[in-house]
């Protein structure tokens, strides 16, 4: 079934199932989910960098009707567990609320819950707190500094982690080189900030035992970590699967959220609700993206040839790690993107600063790298004076050297970059579009060709986090599906996760269309809760077409197994001359026999003597799935296999910008696109266009900017800016489809898919715009106003 | 304060404080759930609901102040239920969203302009939903519905041959 194959329902253009209840405003996000009784929350933040608690007086906030309750840290502490670290951390706990100790602006000290959502913030302003300033830091260098203020006094530095790997013979690899060159690149904090804020609500039932949650939450070990944290058994925490979620790419994650919740609707016996708003999730949400400083240094020939490269990545996590340090050990597993780097020697270095605390954010942490990686090409062909698509095509994995085996240990699974890059030129008209470029540049424009080429690891697999925490020794990621086909014959497949706009449903009812030979809008698909489900690893790492997909394709194999089983011993035959077609099952070599799906239901349901023997009645069926090419821990040498699947992206755009304002402008943009089958193309293309969108606005236009008194200065959508229908260009999208061997349709992951590459891609337009000026950019994002200065600076010494 | 509101052709009596947004008193006093709340300073669009057919911003404005006009919202313009308007059958044929978040904001916001111009072009199209922010689907297949929805209400309306 893999590669090439004729399908009838993958790879069409069909509808998207989610599609029909959005449109009609009839989406079930949590802010909807109204419960009788239920009461609301809002947060009092920390108005300092870093500050001591000293006192919190309630009395006042206690005293204003329709006010519940006020909830301090100090109590959260007490009765709670800190939340999951992924580091051996001890002394850097994370609370839900702070304990003592507030170390960033905005920072959640204390809750009130109000009979309204407005009560609550006007009690909320009624609760007086009373801080001492201490002294804060920012900056990551800085807090590498030995006499930096500790965020955590009692953890000893701000250092979380410290790690190097040297994949290689990577000094032997630099003496033997003719060149060598070193660039500083710097990824700006910025985030997904999904138009819907994080929303939880909370329910206890002291009968049942039961915490009900309903939350716009993509997570993995969701209910796990809110048992835990609540010290109450995991069978006792009800995940509510169904609600929608208004978009997440990653930040969804607020457990800590979730556990105040839980804490306060145990506590107080009736249900609460905690929906953020813009300026609790900007500064308090806990959702920022990477901050991450790369220092790199490549080793190459004079015919551009890169035989070898060292790169320390410094994370500025903001003042809690939670899972955030771990994206600095997923790009490890395509840490040459698609290039035959022969040795790698890679620092990751994470600090804590008095900042928002970072969640994963699309790609965790792949597209900062792949921003460094691509600005050592183009200023390699820079040095050189050869053209930058000449120095990628130098070095690129061909397609005949697939599996390819990167230094890191990781294994390509399958790519033909060659073809995906050879297809875009054509579309593109590349000697025109540099000829574009130049006629732009005579009229006085700066105008620029931006190019990069990058992987996508899809699939997902938790090996990164033993990579860097040897404590840990996690080596799967499940997914699965259950079938039952009814006595009435329809099907009902389930998914044990929530969605955040990925179209699973869709999703599982076309592959398991695909396989049953029917109509896929036949499937129904349903969310179990989390208490009814089957393991999950939650749509992370790019990963669930490749893992729902292929748990939805085994069970629905299973169940095909299964008719086809019933209806031989029905008719008399061996399994093996039984075929199965379209839902009924016939005799090969006598096709007039045969049984319907209708017979075969009612075998399966009513009558078990004509079952084979030891068979279950009825026909459900259920398959967890392992990631492909997983199970393996790190060996000594630091080398593990990480994600299975490899998605290629080539982008090329040309880029015009305004010289007496900065002002950037998207002439055209092309995206070569390879994630092997497309299951259903409407989707691919929605996330590959979406991503393009997200990367320009983390490119030239988004960035959690904070002042030096340590207040973040960008918290609301007038300074945050997000790329309005206005600043996204119509993506030409070209695809390519080279399938993966280790998938059930060859399928690779797409969630990621323009992201990944489009701020490498547009900073090296930039650069190549300002060259002439002998001016460069490397600091992300990049701004009109920061750009317009640097140029008239850059013009007025010309005139010198 | 007692307020009567025009919402969705029904006339209603409610009480309201002064303060409540018009987007509050429509998903908390009528339960009309399909207008969002997603940054509450009239930037995202999420919240966008017709106002005497205009698209604006709900969280912008008092319920109070929208005494005497007349308010759409996204279960106002589904023609019955399990039943789509052009517009928003459009989207679905485009797949003109993902997350679905702010997707009633963006429909609203297209039978705002398709109203008024039958024959949009894409710098029309753009320039209607510039004011709603999408972070999943860069736009491309949104443009693409609304196009589409406006050259499917053109050939309805032809007279047939």
């Amino acid at each position: 079934m893999n590669g090439g194959a004729h399908h009838r329902y993958v790879s069409t253009d069909r509808r998207v199932r989610e599609d029909r209840r959005f449109v009609a405003g009839k989406g079930q996000f949590v802010a909807d989910v109204k419960l009788p009784g239920m009461r609301h929350v809002a947060v009092v933040t920390c108005p300092h960098a870093a500050a001591r608690i000293r006192r919190i007086d309630k009395a006042a906030a206690l005293n204003m009707p329709g006010v519940h309750y006020v909830l301090d840290g100090a109590e959260l502490a007490a009765a709670t567990q800190p939340l999951m670290n992924g580091l051996e951390t001890p002394h850097v706990p994370r609370r839900p609320l702070a304990h003592e100790t507030a170390r960033y602006s905005g920072e959640w000290v204390a809750a009130v819950v109000a009979d309204s959502r407005a009560l609550a913030e006007d009690a909320a302003e009624a609760v007086e707190i009373e801080y001492e300033p201490l002294p804060f830091v920012l900056d990551a260098e800085a807090a590498l500094g030995k006499d930096s203020p500790l965020v955590h006094e009692a953890h000893g530095s701000n250092v979380l982690l410290d790690k190097t790997f040297v994949w290689g013979e990577v000094e032997k690899d630099f003496a033997a080189s003719a060149r060598r060159l070193s660039l500083r690149v710097k990824w700006g904090r910025s985030s997904t900030v999904p138009i819907e804020t994080f929303g939880v609500v909370a329910a206890w039932d002291p009968w049942r035992d039961i915490l009900d949650v309903y939350a716009s939450i993509q997570m993995p070990r969701y209910a796990e970590q809110i048992a835990a944290a609540l010290k109450i058994p995991g069978s006792s925490v009800r995940v509510h699967y169904e609600v929608d979620v208004g978009g997440s790419y990653g930040v969804k994650r607020g457990i800590k959220h979730t556990v105040l919740c839980g804490y306060l609707a145990r506590r107080l016996a009736f249900p609460v609700r905690l929906i953020e708003d813009r300026l609790e999730n900007m500064r308090g949400g806990d959702a920022h993206g990477p901050e991450r400083l790369f220092d790199v240094e490549v080793a190459f020939e004079d015919d551009g040839i890169v035989r070898s490269m060292k790169m320390r990545a410094l994370e500025n996590l903001g003042a809690y790690a939670g899972r955030s340090p771990f994206q600095l050990g997923k790009p490890i597993g395509a840490i040459v993107g698609p290039y035959k780097i022969k040795s790698v020697q890679y620092r990751a270095l994470a600090v804590v600063t008095n900042k928002t605390t970072q969640e994963a954010v699309r790609g965790f942490g792949q597209a900062p790298t792949n921003l460094a990686l691509e600005r050592c090409m183009d200023e390699i062909a820079a040095v050189l004076k050869l053209d930058p698509l000449d120095v990628r095509r130098r070095n690129l994995i061909r397609h005949d050297e697939f599996p390819y085996l990167i230094p890191s240990g990781t294994t390509y699974d399958s790519g033909n970059y060659e073809t995906v890059i050879a297809k875009v030129l054509a579309d593109a008209r590349y000697e025109e579009l540099k000829a574009e470029r130049d006629r732009l540049r005579r009229t006085g424009k700066l105008a620029g060709i931006g190019i990069a080429a990058c992987l996508e690891p899809s699939g997902g697999n938790a090996t990164f986090e033993a990579l860097l925490n040897p404590a840990i020794t996690t080596s799967t990621f499940m997914e699965s599906c259950r079938i039952n086909v009814d006595g009435t014959g329809t099907v009902t497949a389930t998914m044990h996760t929530t969605s955040s706009g990925q179209g699973h449903e869709t999703l599982v009812g076309t592959v398991i269309g695909e396989v049953l030979e029917l109509d896929p809008d036949t499937v129904r698909v349903t969310r179990p809760d989390s208490l009814n489900s089957l393991p999950s690893g939650t749509p992370v790492g790019s990963r669930m077409a490749i893992s729902l997909g292929g748990a939805a394709f085994h069970a629905a194999q299973k169940l095909k197994a299964k008719l086809t089983a019933i209806a031989a011993h029905d008719l008399g035959i061996a399994p093996d001359r039984a075929v199965y077609e379209r839902g009924e099952v016939y005799d090969g070599q006598a096709p007039a026999r045969r049984r319907t799906w209708v017979d075969l239901v009612g075998i399966a349901y009513r009558n078990y003597h004509r079952m084979p023997p030891g068979f279950e009645p009825g026909l459900a069926v259920e398959y967890v799935y392992q990631v492909p090419a997983g199970g393996a821990l790190p060996d000594k040498t630091g080398r593990v296999q990480m994600y299975p699947c490899f998605s290629f992206e080539f982008h090329v755009l040309l880029l015009s910008i305004d010289p007496d304002l900065g002002q950037p402008q998207i002439v055209r943009y092309l995206l070569g696109h390879d994630c092997g089958t497309q299951v259903n193309p409407k989707i691919v293309r929605g996330m590959t266009m979406g991503g393009v969108a997200h990367g320009i606005g983390a490119a030239l236009f988004e960035e959690f900017a904070y002042n030096e008194d340590g207040q973040l200065i960008a918290q609301t959508f007038m300074d945050y800016l997000l790329p309005s229908a206005h600043e996204v260009p119509a993506v030409e999208i070209v695809d390519h489809e080279t399938p993966s061997p280790h998938t059930v349709l060859g399928q690779k992951g797409s969630g990621e898919s323009g992201y990944l590459g489009a701020p490498a891609a547009l900073a090296n337009a930039v650069n190549d715009a300002v060259r002439p000026l002998g001016i460069f950019v490397n600091t992300l994002p990049i701004r009109m106003a920061a750009l317009g200065d640097l140029i008239a600076g850059a013009v007025e010494r010309q005139k010198e | 304060m007692r307020i009567e509101l025009d919402v969705n052709g029904t006339k209603h009596e409610l009480t309201v404080e002064p303060r409540t947004t018009l987007l509050d008193c429509l998903r908390d006093c009528l339960d009309l759930k399909g207008a969002h709340a997603g940054c509450e300073h009239g930037v995202c669009g999420a919240c966008t609901v017709l106002f005497d057919g205009a698209a604006v911003r709900s969280c912008l404005m008092f319920a109070v102040q929208a005494e005497g006009s007349i308010i759409t919202t996204i279960e106002g313009v589904t023609p019955a239920p399990g039943e789509l308007s052009p517009v928003q059958d459009a989207f679905c044929e485009t797949h003109g969203m993902q997350c679905g978040y702010c997707t009633p904001a963006m429909i609203l916001a297209a039978h705002a302009l398709l109203a008024d111009n039958p024959q949009p072009t894409r710098e029309q199209i753009v320039e209607a939903i510039s004011g709603n922010i999408c972070r999943c689907t860069g736009y491309t297949q949104i443009v693409e519905a609304i196009a589409l929805a406006a050259e499917r209400m053109r050939g309805a309306n032809r007279p047939q041959a």
